[in-house]
């Protein structure tokens, strides 16, 4: 078991640095930065001064070093436009998003495991059917519409939850509803899909041949089999919901890194959406490690490799 | 075992412990209804080895999935009786059928690689059987298996219960199926072709097991194979299944010295010494096919592959006594289960 988590985590850090190399030159590519920055008006001076000021008139190599160098260390420099450390901006912003996608992989498990588990029990049937319905709306609706329904529903008719604003937990139950949904499908139909897989396996006929309650067949017997691609898939999921979180906090107005990634975007400022990328794709890199992990635990075949 | 059934005979005739009559199962399939078990009899005394053998696909699996409750769920099963113990199986709610399966019945399956869960200890899934039974503890249960795995030839048990089946070979995880059949003591185990996917040193060995295992604690076994070395070995009592029916039921004995019905002569002609028949001769010697299932089959099933077929065979044959506890379902069972008679008769013809 450890030597599987050692190896693990290796592969883990060799594509981070693999990340971290794609994301610094991505911004390379995007163009002279240094114009970028100083805008349409400013002179062929001003650039230069840019250039010289932030340090891009050093080799590439030598930025990237200095760059990744930082980054270890948690230093992202500071902000264009803020004119605040990068790192302090993301450390204030961090707590909101990762709420959000907590809230909303809680949702969606609750949601899709359940709902999975019946749909392959009783295939066929109206709650298959309707299963089947939930599932191709979540998959053709765009989460921003979705969540500008959820507003218009539950905070202007209903009232029952705010619009806007990260200050309390109600605040973020239509956005988690919004985000979740988005990745109930996927997880429900793996989930249906497995049951019905293993359902059918030989050792499902052993447990009824040894009396073993219903209950017992499918909780322990089956489900627990069928689980472990849907672990796999919803460290994926929990990593495009940070992705998703762009949109709807904006939407929902939460002072997220979404937001914050969005606000950078829109002002060209470099150094916090290179943060965020990096940092996004770190857990996405540490959500696939756990999920492994999750794995091998649940499937001992896993393990010995 | 022989003395026992025989003083078992002479007084009043003990009820079996499982009576079958006219079994029969029906499975829908594309092109209409297959009849994969076409209404068979046989009983099982206890503490017997009834082998049921027969080419594959003549519906060993099928009977042995309706005895215990298994069958899939489109299946049709309808008998005339179906009684384990006095407990009328056709009948029986379903929970109180689980709480037979396992307990009173237990079933070994072909397939040892994939008959467990992967996802737990071997421990965990022998205990589980006897906790679900019989209101033990944790520690009484984890006892008894590991006393069952040594008793079925598995040493370093301690550890292997801690073990998960990916780590264990093919026989040994059918030894460990054996010890979990076991785990609740019984009165009747099912085994479908446990030795098939094995290996012959390895066949030879499980089958060892299991005869000293049946006759130890007095288990009734019935022991499906298409294998007649297997059955030379091991069995007490034989009934021979051709294309969803019985066709000959006899003790082994009796089977073996004077078979009564022409596909039994046929598989035994295949094999020159019985006794010394190697376990994995397949029955497969004889020319020709075996009839569709699906749709009535008219006559006798075996009419088209028989030497001995004629006008009469058009008809069905009733199962007849050709002597004591010995049933063949052949027109001419009297006359092969006398050679003599048969010369006699082709002379006459
Ligand atoms: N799930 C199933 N659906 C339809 N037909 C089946 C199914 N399982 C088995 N059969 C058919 O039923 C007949 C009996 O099969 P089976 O009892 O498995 O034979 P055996 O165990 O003697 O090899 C065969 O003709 C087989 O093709
Ligand atoms: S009834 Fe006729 S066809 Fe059938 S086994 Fe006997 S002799 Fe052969
Ligand atoms: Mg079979």
């Amino acid at each position: 078991m450890w030597a599987f988590v050692f190896k693990r985590t290796l592969i883990a850090l060799s594509v981070a640095l693999t990340i971290s190399v794609l994301c610094f030159s991505l911004l390379q590519l995007s163009g002279d930065l240094a114009l970028s920055i100083g805008g349409p008006e400013a002179t062929a001076e001003q650039v230069e001064q840019i250039r010289t000021d932030y340090g891009l008139d050093r080799p590439v190599i030598q930025q990237f070093t200095s760059w990744l160098w930082g980054a270890v260390q948690l230093d992202f420099g500071r902000s264009y436009y803020y004119q605040s450390d990068v790192m302090d901006l993301v450390v204030e912003r961090l707590p909101v998003t990762m709420t959000l996608g907590v809230m909303s992989l809680a949702i969606a498990l609750f949601v899709s495991i359940p709902l999975g588990v019946v749909a392959a029990l009783k295939r066929g049937s109206w709650i298959d059917r309707m299963a089947m319905a939930i599932a191709v709306t979540g998959q053709a609706m765009p989460n921003f519409w979705f969540g500008l329904t959820l507003i218009i529903l539950f905070a202007v008719k209903l009232q029952w939850f705010p619009a806007a604003g990260s200050d309390s937990w109600q605040g973020f139950v239509l956005p988690a509803i919004a985000l979740g949904y988005y990745a109930t499908p996927a997880m429900m139909r793996l989930t249906r899909s497995g049951m019905l897989e293993v359902l059918e396996a030989d050792y499902i006929r052993t447990a009824r041949a040894k009396g073993l309650r219903t209950g017992t067949v499918i909780f322990k017997h089956a489900l627990r089999n069928a689980v472990i691609p849907v672990v796999a898939l919803a460290a994926v999921e929990l990593g495009f919901m940070l992705g998703g979180s762009v949109v709807i906090e904006t939407v929902f107005s939460l002072r997220g890194l979404g937001q914050l990634a969005w606000n950078a975007i829109s002002r060209n400022d470099y150094p916090v959406v290179q943060a965020i990328v990096l940092i996004i794709a770190l857990f996405y890199i540490v959500l696939t490690l756990l999920a492994d992990i999750l794995n091998a635990v649940l499937d001992p075949r896993l393990r010995a490799r | 075992m022989s003395n026992q059934s025989s003083v078992e005979r002479s007084t009043a005739p003990a009820s079996p412990l499982l009576s079958v009559k006219q079994l029969r199962v029906d499975l829908p399939v594309a092109k209409g209804t297959l009849h994969a078990v076409r209404g068979i009899d046989f009983h099982v005394e206890r503490g017997e080895m009834l082998c049921l053998v027969g080419e594959s696909g003549c519906g060993k699996s099928m009977t042995s999935l309706a005895l215990m409750g298994l069958l899939p769920r489109k299946a049709q099963i309808n008998a005339d009786c179906l009684n384990f113990d006095g407990v009328d199986l056709l009948t029986v709610s379903e929970h109180e059928r689980s709480n037979l399966r396992g307990a009173r019945m237990a079933m070994i399956f072909q397939e040892p690689m994939t008959a467990l869960n992967p996802a737990y200890t071997l421990g965990n899934q022998l205990c589980e059987a006897l906790r679900r039974h019989q209101l033990v503890s944790r520690k009484a249960a984890h006892d008894r298996a590991l006393y069952l795995l040594k008793r079925v030839g598995i040493s370093a048990a301690e550890e292997r219960m801690r073990q998960y089946p990916h780590q264990l070979s093919g026989g040994l995880r059918q030894r460990v199926m054996i010890a979990m059949a076991l785990m609740c003591e019984p009165d009747l185990i099912i085994a479908d072709e446990p030795t098939t996917a094995l290996d012959v040193t390895i066949q030879a060995q499980i089958l060892h097991l299991l005869r000293d295992l049946q006759q130890e604690f007095g288990t009734a076994v019935i022991f499906i194979t298409h294998d007649l070395g297997v059955v030379a070995r091991i069995a007490d009592r034989v009934a021979v299944m051709y294309a969803g029916e019985v066709i000959e039921t006899a003790s082994a004995q009796a089977l073996f010295h004077a078979p009564s019905h022409p596909y039994t002569q046929g598989l035994l002609r295949c094999i020159p010494t019985p006794s010394k028949t190697l376990p994995g001769s397949r029955l497969q010697a004889i020319p020709g096919v075996v009839p569709s299932l699906v749709d009535k089959v008219e006559g006798c099933a075996f009419c088209n592959r028989c030497d001995h077929a004629d006008e009469r065979c058009y008809s069905t044959p009733p199962l007849q006594t050709v002597a004591d506890r010995h049933l063949s379902r052949c027109h001419f069972a009297h006359q092969l289960a006398n050679p003599a008679t048969i010369n006699a008769q082709e002379v006459t013809l």
